[in-house]
């Protein structure tokens, strides 16, 4: 079950781009998203210049962009509906290869389509670059709340648990005979996701329980074992979100 | 060490669990607790470091186990549980071994060598930078049994410690736990294994203690282990005393 396993993502290296300390990498990433995020979609060629300093770091980092390609594809959902709009949307119309299109619409396409494309880049490689133990250092580090901190250690340390139960309850369903291409055996699955979702609680309390144990007490030990990022470390991280940055500024003072 | 006295127990769907329990476990000792399922040996092990809290009186090295004084009593009482994953939730190995000392209060260097020192006495510590679910299961458990090791307890407890391991991780393990000097209470259905770690039994049954002597005693008395479900495998005997 390699789709599923937690680390998955995190491709090893030692680039610098993966050396970089976690909250560094979180922070570059949140301001690169949210200059992004907030370009008017009417500014095509800053959307464009967008894509090189991600380009960059994918050739810095030394990863294989093929399967970074094939992460960013989750967003693909998305585009349908964005596809969707410039039939749906309302407004002044324009034709186009005999179609009749919703300008509006087809801006807001535009706008879903470039600025989910580069957060998503974006994102997968903060996630292939960074381990699971660095992002959650990092996270502490910035005082990102605890509960989330915590919720976010134990969705990737039990993801891996509960999709194995999730297997073993599907094959136990399969060796009695189920076969859920029938539509009417659906229910099996469906009653599978309750007892799944019964056990990942049972999980829980028994988790609770084990920590309970250890002298929880509700607020997590903070991890002081990877060194915090140095100035040179944050300058360095800085560089995505400034190219950004520049570029949009130079595109709307243009 | 351990002092247990009329503890009753009534889980909230009314089901007694626990009535009436006496037990004394003494400094250094080590103390099998046997029983057939459901007979409550998990519901008192959550009661000897506070997790349940029944009716009677509980006391660990001299503290009672109340509310105000559970920070001392689970530093003095590590609970080494029935399923390692529930145990190991932190990204690595070394993390989850730091958890324990860390809510003590450890940092830095202390608490490194706490992990370090842990993570050794059960031969694990090649692996401090591994996340937990890469392990195999033995080694999870082994992990675990550090875990608790790290707080530097008083009193071992463990729950079924022998379940679910091939037969080298067994012996492994009983290697490691006769090496530990710690006062110890395991449940266990393992028959054999009690015999080779422990001086003494104890047999739970229907939430009420049904036998407590020498383990040689216990085992070698056919009738008593029949009565309560309790089997030495195929063709195993334990010599009565003579
Ligand atoms: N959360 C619960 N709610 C209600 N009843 C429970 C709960 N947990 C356990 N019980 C009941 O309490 C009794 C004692 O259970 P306990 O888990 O302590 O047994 P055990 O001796 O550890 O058994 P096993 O050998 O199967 O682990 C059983 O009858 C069980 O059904
Ligand atoms: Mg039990």
């Amino acid at each position: 079950m390699t789709a599923g396993h937690p680390d998955a993502l995190y491709v090893p290296g030692d680039s610098p781009v993966h050396r970089l300390p976690g909250e560094v990498k979180i922070v570059a990433v949140v301001l690169y998203v949210v200059t992004v995020v907030a370009t008017p979609a009417t500014e095509v060629a800053a959307f464009a210049g967008y894509a090189a300093p991600v380009a960059a770091v994918v050739i810095v980092s030394r990863l294989d962009p093929l399967p970074l390609a094939r992460r960013a594809l989750i967003e693909v959902p998305f585009l349908l509906l964005a596809v969707l709009l410039p039939f749906l949307s309302t407004g002044p119309r324009v034709e186009w290869l005999g179609l009749t299109l919703s300008e509006p619409g087809l801006w807001a396409a535009w706008n879903i389509v470039a600025k989910a494309t580069l957060g998503v880049w974006a994102a997968v490689l903060l996630a292939a670059t960074t381990d699971v133990t660095s992002l959650l250092t990092g996270l502490q580090r910035l005082r990102c709340p605890t509960v989330i901190v915590q919720i976010v250690t134990f969705m990737v340390r039990y993801v891996h648990v509960l999709l194995d139960e999730a297997h073993r309850m599907r094959i136990a369903r399969l060796s009695r005979g189920d076969d859920p291409r029938f539509l009417w055996q659906v229910r099996a699955t469906a009653a599978g996701f309750g007892a799944l979702f019964l056990r990942a609680f049972e999980r829980g309390e028994r988790v609770y329980v084990a920590m309970l144990s250890r002298g929880y007490t509700g607020r997590m030990p903070v991890g002081a074992e990877r060194p915090a990022a140095r100035v040179r470390e944050w300058a360095a991280g800085a560089l995505l979100p400034a190219t950004a940055v520049t570029i949009a500024v130079t595109a709307t003072v243009a | 060490m351990l002092r247990v006295r009329g503890l009753t127990f009534d889980y909230p769907d009314g089901r007694r669990a626990l009535d009436g329990v006496d037990l004394d476990v003494a400094d250094g000792e080590r103390v099998a607790l046997l029983g057939p399922n459901g007979a409550g040996k998990t519901t008192l092990v959550l009661h000897l470091n506070g997790i349940l809290t029944g009716r009677g009186h509980i006391e660990v090295d001299g503290v009672p186990v109340v509310r105000p004084r559970l920070a001392e009593i689970r530093q003095r009482v590590g609970v080494v549980f029935q399923d390692p994953d529930d145990q190991l939730f932190m990204p690595t190995v070394a993390a989850d071994v730091g958890f324990g000392p860390a809510n003590l209060g450890l940092t830095g260097e202390p608490l490194r060598r706490r992990v370090t020192e842990a993570l050794e006495a059960v031969g694990m510590a090649a692996h401090a930078d591994r996340p937990p679910h890469h392990l195999s299961f033995g080694q999870r458990r082994r992990v675990a049994v550090a875990t608790v090791l790290a707080m530097r307890p008083r009193v071992l407890v463990l729950d079924e410690p022998s379940s679910n391991l091939d037969p080298a991780a067994r012996r492994e393990l009983a290697a490691i736990l006769r090496g530990l000097r710690v006062t110890m209470l395991m449940v266990t259905h393992d028959l054999p294994y009690a015999w080779e770690l422990c001086d003494r039994a104890v047999v739970l049954d229907a939430g009420r203690i049904a036998a407590d002597g020498p383990i040689r005693d216990v085992l070698s008395d056919a009738p008593l282990l029949a009565a309560h479900r309790l089997e030495l495998p195929y063709g195993y005997s334990v010599p009565p005393a003579t």
